[in-house]
């Protein structure tokens, strides 16, 4: 369940962003239609960090995103050192406070003040989301460029297993390895990595396939360059823009899976707490109005998870120049 | 077309290979968990159990018995509900597929002309209105979705139940449909904003074909331009994206089923992963990844019907 690591085959010149007339990013004829289409001035190009760079620093939402997810991790991982709050010891004759000038956002069932209770809850979510979503990155472009770069029947049979992998929704696989074990953080950065770089992985291989036959991989064939050598410092690094943005839409999705798998029950177990916990936990108060402990911890996971989107849109719109100028 | 046809049965294998290495990598012994922790004093039981089960076989042997039950449509016993597991989903799946069916199709109708007037008023304020709305529902895990309509129609105002329709049979559906209304509300948003934006860059894309110029050329109205020729073609891809997204469309549902207590497959599937209850868990992956692989086959062929300049040629 994944925007941007869809694979891209279904619709040929998609064009999500929106910044301009569709072309797909094959880099050869793009730069061509991107002239033709008046997209980009016909002179010398500027370097093309720097022009994408821009085009993301343009991108106000995009920007806006990486503001929220900087604020949200100095806010997760700072503000406990800045904001001390006692989040071990049960503390019965202050529960279910509503907000005060003393808490902030009131107090949970357990008497543990709730703004303190966030900051510790999403290091967990950030932590186990953002590495699980490294991890998957890693393995799916390995699995990717070695696919692509191969090619013929590893390809195809590399490649179905991740067709395979692919037709059983992630949820349900977590599910059944999370109900095998106890879910630690390690455990369920593990999960939660194996069961989603297949996406990564269609991307980069895409990449490869036309990787492989540019000159320069080529004349490092030439000169007796191996094929560990073609994948570590040519493939990958040359599928660099798409492995950047799909990063970022795979750091969205492992935050809700995360999270939805603590709401169900089977994400990180207490003492350890995170966002979907405390709204698992919040939840039954509904009827009692006890709002706070609901909003908050419900607000931070989308506002967490919108800001990477925004982040991952512009760095795709950056990306698209960085191609056309390629 | 062969090629492609193939490729969905090696897939399928595959699935099958995975799904039995997971059952084999479950801890725990089978005998024991169906005759209960007392068998543990009659190893001759445990024996005699193996032996009629196929236990005491190899790992490929097993593998033999087992695809073969799956071709007779034998998914195993549970472990905690005393029934088999097919009993089991033809009680529960119904329950979804109608629950996804109804909502995939209102999803279409609601999404298909946002996606339209997107792309028609592109970059106005109306594309950025919903642009904001698709990535409002996409950041909003499905569980926070469904609590978030419990909260308004069904606590603060008192609408419809909090609950999904109980009861055996699809017939309780019908009798109490009012308990349908905040799962289905649920799932297509979900839906929804899974699909809202290949629909708007579909059309899009479509717009600077020039097929639309031919058409306009002819003197076609703008009207007839989109409706008789853009829709359609814009239509063709997202037959390939349902196949595609039908997992991720499955998984909104595991999560709206469990919210609700709307007895379907998704909320079994979450109760039996309480109890690690294994043959119930893998039997309903089997049957989610083998739906996904003929949907999105059949996705795959009425793309070439569709659209007949698609053609698949062998390597």
């Amino acid at each position: 369940m994944s925007l941007g690591s869809l694979p891209p085959e279904p619709i040929p010149g998609a064009d999500p962003s929106g910044i301009g007339v569709t072309t797909v990013a094959e880099p050869p004829d793009a730069t061509a239609v991107a002239v033709a289409t008046g997209m980009l001035p016909a002179g010398k190009p500027r370097s093309t960090f720097r022009r994408g760079l821009e085009v993301f620093l343009e991108n106000k939402l995009a920007v806006t995103g990486l503001g929220i997810f900087v604020f949200m991790v100095l806010f997760c991982f700072v503000g406990p050192h800045l904001y001390h709050t006692n989040q071990t010891l049960v503390n019965f004759t202050n529960e279910e406070l509503s907000p005060s000038g003393k808490y902030p956002l009131g107090t949970d069932a357990n008497g543990f003040d709730i703004l303190g209770r966030l900051m510790v809850a999403g290091q967990v979510s950030l932590e186990v989301g953002i590495a699980a979503a490294l991890l998957a990155t890693v393995v799916g472009v390995l699995w990717g460029a070695v696919a692509g770069y191969v090619g013929g029947v590893v390809d195809s049979f590399m490649m179905r297993i991740v067709d395979a992998m692919l037709s059983i929704p992630t949820l349900f696989l977590a599910l059944v390895v999370v109900s095998m074990v106890t879910p630690s953080k390690p455990v369920l950065i593990l999960v939660i990595a194996l069961t989603s770089w297949l996406t990564t992985s269609r991307l980069v291989r895409g990449e490869a396939l036309s990787l492989r036959t540019r000159d320069y991989v080529q004349a490092m064939k030439m000169m007796g360059g191996g094929g560990t050598r073609a994948v570590l410092r040519h493939i990958a690094p040359n599928a660099v823009g798409t492995i950047m943005v799909n990063a970022t839409f795979q750091v969205a999705d492992a935050i809700a899976l995360i999270v939805t798998l603590s709401y169900l029950g089977l994400g990180i177990r207490p003492p350890q707490t995170d966002w979907g916990t405390m709204l698992s936990n919040g939840t039954q108060y509904l009827n009692d109005g006890y709002w706070w402990m609901i909003v908050p911890a419900g607000f931070c996971i989308v506002i967490v998870i919108a800001a990477a989107i925004f982040i991952g849109e512009g760095l795709r719109d950056a990306v698209e120049v960085r191609l056309q100028q390629r | 077309m062969i090629r492609r046809v193939l490729q969905a049965i090696a897939v399928l294998l595959l699935v099958t290979m995975f799904t039995f290495g997971l059952l084999r990598l479950v801890p725990g012994n089978p005998a024991i968990a169906i005759m209960g922790p007392q068998a543990y004093r009659n190893p001759a039981a445990i024996r005699q159990f193996d032996q009629v089960y196929g236990f005491n076989r190899p790992w490929y042997s097993q593998y033999w018995l087992w695809l073969d039950h799956l071709l007779h449509f034998n998914l195993g016993y549970s472990w905690s509900l005393n029934q088999s597991v097919a009993s089991l989903l033809s009680n529960h799946l119904p329950k979804t597929v109608f629950l996804v069916g109804i909502s995939i199709i209102l999803a279409l109708i609601i999404a298909v002309p946002i996606g339209i007037l997107q792309a028609v008023r592109r970059n106005r304020f109306v594309d950025h209105f919903f642009n904001g709305f698709s990535t409002l529902f996409y950041a909003t895990p499905a569980f926070l979705l469904s609590l978030v309509l419990i909260w308004i129609f069904a606590d603060k105002f008192p609408i419809f139940p909090p609950e999904g329709p109980q009861g055996e049979g699809l017939a309780v559906l019908f009798t109490n449909f009012n308990a349908l209304v905040l799962p289905i509300i649920s799932l297509t948003l979900i839906t929804i904003a899974l699909f809202s934006r290949y629909m708007r860059s579909s059309v899009l894309d479509n717009l600077v074909q020039d097929y639309v110029r031919t058409a306009k050329a002819k003197g076609a109205s703008e009207r007839r331009v989109l409706f008789r020729h853009v829709l359609r073609n814009s239509l063709i891809p997202i037959a390939t994206l349902l196949g595609l997204l039908l997992p991720a469309i499955f998984a909104g549902a595991l999560i709206t089923e469990s919210v609700f207590n709307y007895p379907g497959m998704g909320y079994l599937f979450f109760q039996e992963a309480l109890k690690q209850d294994y043959p119930v868990l893998l039997g309903i992956t089997v049957v989610v990844a083998l739906a996904t692989v003929v949907g999105s086959l059949l996705a795959d062929i009425a793309y070439v019907v569709l659209d007949p300049r698609v053609r698949y040629v062998s390597q």
